[in-house]
């Protein structure tokens, strides 16, 4: 053995040989090879808008919890009322550090015998998993499901193309889930997703999402869409990234996410960072994440510096890039409360050029889910 | 017309005196779809080797450098209103700047196209 630190190598998705197959550029991303594009980032991204894009996010984690108190041991490291959501449901929350820091944020589903299905982001899932071991009681067991795939089937058109397969999907709405059987293959689909469109993410078997993957693209629908169009549609919908807009040093208040911590919790609080939470919810955050619309055509990226009037450093630019949809460069960055107000001109800071910005209601591409 | 290229993948095209400096086709597949690109304006001093222009895909901003040194005579306009012209034509209406060499042995050393296509297909 060694004794320097060996470069970890990324591993393979189960859809590898299948994402270059169809000639994915490939790039490392949480750990794993991924598909950055396949044509084109923009022309994948404007797809997806108008029909609908397949998207592998098997890099993400996928975890079953179960256990007599699992409600009620959830509730302690997440600020969402998870003994509320009803069989079949979806919620969005967030899991937080005893400071109200974020360490991810992520999705719960309420399945029919009353486990939890829980979604979270790839870079952070072992330690999701090191940090719910540590504070979970005995009886709540988590099973980290790394046998199944997942993919996104995100757009205006994917209910056609899925329920040509699977009959019956049209029937879930927004932030709603259930088991389907497709050729003998339990699969689990939720009515969810990461673009501002319509859509579905589809749980399976990682030995069976080649088969699944092929099935859909068959559709004169469906494309495969690689990470860069994920994110220039995720920005365009105001979707925060983890690790980007959303990081130990920001709160669920100074992120805009107060949605994500119904009254009954805000009441009780019980859940770890509850204090200062609480204290920002009353009293405002000192800054706040916003959307920006930069003036001219250079996109203003994550790293850029917030200006006040006077030229110091007051906020940062935490994601930026080109939207395909307005042909314009949008960002998203956290401001001061003050400079926080939808129309306030903002002055940004990217390698010594200075830009004209004005703060924009999020999304900046209006949602188009299926309620 | 003698066509140069560098390894850091931009073109030089001489007439006489005179140069028009674009990036490759290789390049431009490598960058992905062009949201901007930032050229110099007439008049304006590159040095070999430094960066004298930006070019910006939907990923990430790139510099350009200046394949030798010269004073800029005219940067292409076009770019600024349509920048999936370096997509379409990286090595046509795509150029980036056109510039007067101040020491034309700076040329020695740069490749040919032969030589560039050997040295991307070690990429």
């Amino acid at each position: 053995m060694s004794e320097t630190v060996a470069e970890i190598e990324d591993q393979a998705l189960p859809l590898d040989g299948w994402h270059r197959g169809r000639g994915a550029r490939m790039v490392s991303f949480a750990g794993y090879q991924m598909p950055i594009q396949y044509e084109g980032i923009i022309a994948e991204h404007l797809w997806t808008r108008e029909h609908a894009g397949l998207f592998d996010v098997s890099h993400m984690g996928q975890l079953n919890l179960s256990g007599e108190g699992v409600d009620t041991a959830l509730e302690a490291l997440l600020p969402g009322d998870i003994k509320g959501i009803m069989p079949g449901r979806i919620r969005y929350s967030l899991l937080l550090a005893d400071n109200g820091g974020i360490l991810d944020d992520l999705m719960v589903t309420r399945l029919a015998g009353g486990n939890l299905y829980v979604v979270v982001n790839g870079a952070t899932k072992y330690d999701d998993i090191a940090h719910m071991h540590e504070h979970l009681p005995e009886d709540v067991t988590l099973n980290h499901m790394d046998e199944h795939a997942l993919l996104a089937l995100q757009g205006p058109e994917a209910v056609t193309a899925l329920a040509r397969i699977l009959p019956g999907v049209e029937a879930l709405t927004f932030m709603t889930a259930a088991a389907f059987d497709w050729q003998g293959t339990l699969l689990w689909i939720s009515r969810s997703g990461y673009t501002g469109e319509d859509g579905f993410e589809i749980s399976v078997p990682a030995e069976r999402v080649e088969a699944l993957a092929e099935a859909l693209c068959a559709e004169p629908e469906v494309k495969p869409i690689g990470l860069g169009a994920r994110d220039s549609l995720r920005l365009e919908a105001g979707l925060p990234l983890y690790g980007h807009d959303l990081d130990p040093a920001t709160t669920p208040i100074m992120a805009d996410l107060g949605f994500a911590i119904p009254k009954r919790r805000r009441e009780e609080g019980g859940f770890l960072g509850a204090e200062r939470i609480l204290i920002e919810r009353e009293q405002g955050p000192v800054q706040k994440r916003v959307g920006l619309l930069v003036e001219g055509r250079q996109p203003v990226r994550e790293g850029a510096l917030v200006l006040d009037g006077e030229g110091n450093e007051v906020g940062k630019v935490t994601s930026g890039g080109f939207s395909p949809s307005l042909e314009r460069p949008i960002s998203m960055a956290y401001v001061p409360l003050a400079l926080a107000a939808p129309d306030t001109a903002i002055q940004l800071e990217q390698r010594g050029k200075i830009f004209q910005a004005t703060v924009a209601p999020l999304p900046f591409v209006p949602h188009r889910y299926h309620r | 017309m003698t066509l140069y290229f560098t390894q850091d993948h931009e073109w030089i095209s001489i007439e006489g005196g005179s140069a028009t400096v674009g990036i490759t086709d290789y390049a431009q597949a490598q960058l992905g779809d062009v949201v901007f690109v930032e050229v110099p304006p007439a008049g304006t001093q590159v040095t070999k080797g430094k960066e004298a222009a930006v070019v910006e895909s939907v990923k990430a901003a790139s510099d350009v450098y200046a394949p030798v040194s010269g004073e800029v005579t005219e940067g292409n306009g076009a770019l600024e209103a349509d920048p999936a012209l370096v997509n379409s034509s990286p090595e046509g209406d795509g150029w980036f700047f056109k510039l007067t060499l101040s020491d034309p042995a700076e040329l020695e050393g740069l490749m040919d196209a032969a030589a560039y296509k050997a040295f991307v297909d070690t990429l």
